[in-house]
């Protein structure tokens, strides 16, 4: 990979697939994360929810495939994110990283994901170094 | 009932896993990762990893594979159905590679309600390490929507 110069301004998105009910039963298997209301709608309408939504989780690696899209993992020191909103099944999150400062050897990125209604669904911030 | 901030300092006890390769090949194809160097382990030694690079947030799931992580929260009475994932962040220390031997040790770091208790927040913190060194922190906040849903 080669190692890109990061620089305030910079940004970087990615469409992620659309999240069907496969691709969450595959993220519960890959994940460990077999909370029912993302795979059984059963159980989520025992409990009052409409219909089985993502895991935070799977946007959150989406995210991180961005990151590691722009630079080498082990160059990633801190990645964190807050869920602001769930993901409906078969909604098509899109990933944004803007670097918002660089200094010290860091880059301060901020990170979000949102859907094509525009609902932020996650907001983050990573930390990488410049090389 | 309100959770107890006498949860603060609940310690689970260790852990220890390490990632295995099949598994992470699942977990590239399940969150469209296309990059060899996460599938292929000559793709990840010629990038320079020892192995396959375990992924930025793939610690979490090692994490959730703690048996005291499903027996802390039916022992407090909460459904997994009433909780949501509030915020997740890492610290990264050292890379981590499959086959790693790593020992995760939580701890509850915080307990607070908002909106009168409707909503109730319990911060866990787990450090990660591999023969002793620090390879990661990992900060998760769940959020228990709706306890009375549970009971």
């Amino acid at each position: 990979m080669t190692t890109p110069v990061l620089k305030p301004g910079d940004a970087l998105s990615l469409e992620a697939p659309k999240v069907t009910r496969t691709a969450l039963a595959l993220y519960a298997g890959a994940s460990g994360d077999h909370n029912p209301v993302h795979i059984d709608i059963d159980a989520c309408r025992a409990v009052g929810i409409d219909d089985v939504f993502a895991h935070g989780m799977l946007s959150m690696a989406y995210l991180g495939r961005l990151l590691t899209d722009w630079v080498p993992q082990d160059r990633i020191r801190e990645y964190g994110v807050r869920f602001s909103a769930i993901t409906p099944v078969n909604a098509v999150p899109v990933c944004r990283g803007t670097v918002v400062s660089v200094e010290d050897g860091l880059a301060r990125l901020d990170l979000t994901v949102s859907l094509p209604d525009g609902t932020v669904t996650l907001q983050g911030r990573a930390v990488v170094t410049t090389d | 009932m309100p959770l107890s901030p006498s949860l603060i300092g609940t310690r689970y006890p260790e852990f220890r896993t390490s990632a295995e390769r099949g598994r992470l090949r699942f977990f590239a194809q399940a969150t469209g990762q296309h990059d060899p160097v996460y599938t292929d382990v000559e793709a990840a030694v010629a990038a320079g990893h020892r192995d396959l690079p375990v992924p930025p947030t793939f610690l979490f799931c090692l994490e959730m594979d703690n048996p005291d992580r499903g027996k802390f929260l039916r022992d407090l009475g909460i459904d997994v159905r009433t909780i949501l994932h509030g915020g997740q962040e890492f610290a990264y220390h050292s890379p981590v590679c499959a086959g790693d031997e790593l020992t995760f040790a939580t701890e509850v770091s915080d307990v607070y309600s908002k909106k009168g208790g409707a909503l109730e927040f319990i911060v866990r913190t787990t450090r990660v390490t591999r023969a002793g060194e620090p390879v990661a922190t990992l900060t998760g906040t769940t959020v228990v929507r709706d306890p009375k849903a549970a009971r």
